[in-house]
């Protein structure tokens, strides 16, 4: 009994720990100026690796959400008259929740463990110690890149989900059950709003951006530098990653819709 | 691959995103009135606002005027006052211009439609301030049918 | 270089204790490492030798002692200065730690890039200076995963000369390579300490390498130096120890069996 107090109280100041060490790598990331000039090839290297790479997954997910958004909201909007409501159905949805959310997920899967992975892989392989011997800093050349590319890339793929899963529902709900075109976009336009709708996506796929990468990032740094501790690193980074998504979703969604 | 084709794939990217962007912010949402600069608050008290929202429209015959700033209730004669921020684009209003509430559709949301009222030499028009004194409340469901049965009942 | 540096070391460990946790790694110990000599640290595995080239490089922070640097005192230093020693020594890692995702050449540059605002040409000169030191000029567009092991290590030895540092640290060079790439990591070894004035620090346990190109020995075990001397005289120590390690006896004082209760009863045990 004793003993499970025990690990529960030493798994608790393991998790604090954890904490202190991604504040204090993500701080040492972005102390300092940073060089853009020289470090320019770096960022543009990474931008390309986190967001150009990830473009196919989202751009499929987002048509194929948006599709199917329409296809089960038309069923039941029909059901009471309702179906010139698609448009804003899909488009709430999508801006509000999903398009952030998902993009979170499918980002924390795709680019977070790959990015664990690499720079556990750079650990493990003393890349990163040999870079300290040689007096560069691998926070500001192999952290902070990556970092600012998660930050930046991510919110980017959200809205680009976001509006391919709009046209994803046109094309469903449009070309195929016949909703009115016209009605489509008029309905969805006087029921979304510019600040309360598209700009709180937006900032919650910030938020979210900022807690992947970070979680990406730590799990790979602090990993243990074998084959094994990697393959734990990188499941560890993308379930920590989406449980902590969820969990901030739910408190954005309150603060910001909860009313 | 070298650094220009990275810069030329990152680019097309950002491109995209931001006619995503673009794409959201102007067919999807309405940047409509108020979206806008220019605007000028008008007041007017109501018996009853029925689901009237802040954010809900202010139309002239079916035309998008303004929208509801906010609803208050006034302090010593509870009643609610509620503010209205109508775009100076249609700054020549009367003041004997009405107010109701109306529904759009059958179950649609509440919003409020503008009269304007009749112009002649004593009229002023609305300024940024004014009062509209002319309103009527929204339809509340249970008073309806009570005046239906009411009717029923006399007959 | 003046007369009287070539006498002071280079690295100067005093009483140097570091523990691990509940582990004493070292306890009070001390090592001098001359300039311009090769000096070979050599002990039986799991002992810290890596750590002792950490220590030294700053990476980690003893409990107590010193380590001095060319006259500073490395776990006092702050952050930048810190960073200003380490440009001035080198380490060459047990796996090469190449960069994986440049080329050869690119590797060999980056601590010239980094540190100095040389113009592409210049830098390109010094790039093909080192490789050809360690005999990879016509080596230096391959990536790393395309190299050899021995090969990978010898780019790794060129990027560790690139800004011809003072001081060059090995970890266990030796280890698993065949006889040639074995010849050629030793030749290395000794002709740039000689070619290039450095001061250069093996870590190994490949007694017979070691042994043939080193000016200085120490032999590390139980968390102290056990012996110390030129290879000449350390054949000729007392220690029964020092011994056993030399020779590669497969048992003497560093036991054959691990330790386990007696034999016999083991065997015979029922109810096991």
């Amino acid at each position: 009994m004793l003993d499970k107090l025990q690990q529960i109280g030493a798994s608790t100041l393991a998790t604090v720990q954890g904490f202190g060490r991604a504040t204090l790598m993500l701080l040492g990331a972005l102390w300092g100026r940073p060089r853009f000039v020289k470090a320019w090839p770096l960022y543009i290297k990474q931008f390309y690796v986190v967001g150009v790479q990830s473009l196919l997954i989202i751009l499929v997910s987002g048509l194929f959400i948006g599709m199917v958004l329409a296809l089960q909201g038309y069923t039941v909007l029909s059901k009471f008259g309702a179906e010139q409501m698609l448009g804003p159905l899909v488009a709430l949805s999508l801006l509000r929740e999903l398009g952030p959310v998902v993009t979170a997920l499918l980002f924390a899967g795709r680019a977070g463990s790959a990015l664990t992975a690499e720079i556990g892989l750079m650990k493990a392989t003393e890349q990163l110690s040999g870079m300290e011997m040689m007096a560069v800093d691998p926070l500001r050349r192999i952290i902070a890149p990556r970092l600012w590319a998660g930050i930046v890339c991510m919110p980017m793929l959200a809205i680009i989900f976001t509006a391919v899963g709009i046209l994803g529902g046109h094309l469903v709900g449009v070309d195929w059950l016949g909703v009115d075109a016209g009605g489509y976009w008029s309905a969805m336009q006087a029921n979304v709003d510019l600040q309360q709708d598209v700009y709180n996506g937006v900032i919650k796929s910030i938020v979210f951006a900022i807690v992947v990468t970070v979680i990406a990032l730590h799990k790979g740094y602090d990993a243990v530098p074998t084959s094994e501790g990697i393959s734990r690193a990188t499941t560890q980074t993308v379930v920590t990653a989406s449980l902590a998504v969820l969990g901030f979703d739910f408190v954005l969604t309150a603060v910001m819709f909860g009313g | 691959m070298t650094t220009r084709k990275l810069e030329i794939f990152v680019g097309a990217f950002v491109v995209i995103a931001i006619a995503a962007l673009m794409l959201l912010a102007l067919k999807v949402a309405n940047t409509g009135v108020t979206g806008s600069d220019q605007s000028y608050k008008l007041y007017a008290k109501f018996d009853n606002i029925g689901g009237l929202k802040p954010r809900s429209p202010v139309k002239v015959g079916g035309v998008v005027v303004g929208r509801v700033a906010s609803i208050q209730l006034d302090p010593t004669q509870f009643q609610p006052v509620v503010t209205l921020e109508i775009s100076s684009n249609y700054s020549n209003f009367p003041e004997t211009s009405s107010l109701a509430i109306l529904t759009s559709g059958l179950l649609g949301e509440q919003y409020i439609g503008l009269q304007p009222g009749f112009v002649d030499e004593n009229v002023e028009i609305l300024a940024d301030g004014d009062h509209i004194e002319d309103t009527k409340s929204a339809i509340v469901l249970e008073e309806l049918i009570g005046q239906f049965l009411f009717n029923r009942g006399n007959q | 270089m003046k007369k009287q540096d070539v006498a002071t070391p280079l690295v100067d460990i005093r009483n140097l204790t570091f523990r691990r946790g509940e582990r004493v790694i070292y306890d009070d110990m001390s090592m001098q490492f001359m300039r311009g000599k090769v000096t070979a640290i050599m002990g039986p595995s799991g002992i810290g030798k890596t750590t002792l080239l950490r220590l030294i490089g700053g990476q980690l922070k003893p409990d107590q002692g010193h380590i001095w640097f060319d006259g500073q005192d490395i776990p006092t230093l702050p952050r930048s200065a810190l960073y200003q020693a380490r440009k001035r020594m080198s380490m060459l890692f047990q796996s090469g730690a190449l960069f994986s995702d440049m080329s050869v050449f690119d590797n060999v540059a980056f601590p010239i890039r980094e540190h100095t605002k040389l113009p592409e040409q210049i830098i390109r000169m010094m790039v093909l200076m080192k490789l050809e030191a360690v005999g990879l000029r016509g080596a230096r567009d391959l990536m790393p995963a395309e190299l050899s092991g021995g090969m990978a290590r010898r780019a790794a030895l060129a990027r560790a000369i690139a800004l011809d540092p003072q001081l060059i640290m090995y970890d266990e060079p030796f280890a698993g390579q065949d006889p040639i790439s074995m010849g050629v990591i030793v030749r290395l070894i000794r002709s740039l300490n000689d070619a290039l004035g450095l001061t250069s620090i093996v870590v190994s346990h490949d007694v017979n390498e070691v042994m043939s190109i080193a000016d200085y020995v120490y032999v590390v075990a139980e968390r102290r130096v056990i012996g110390h001397g030129t290879p000449e005289q350390l054949r000729q120590h007392e220690s029964p120890l020092v011994q056993q390690f030399l020779q590669g006896l497969a048992d003497g004082p560093v036991p054959f069996h691990f330790k386990a209760a007696d034999y016999a009863t083991e065997l015979m045990e029922i109810n096991s």
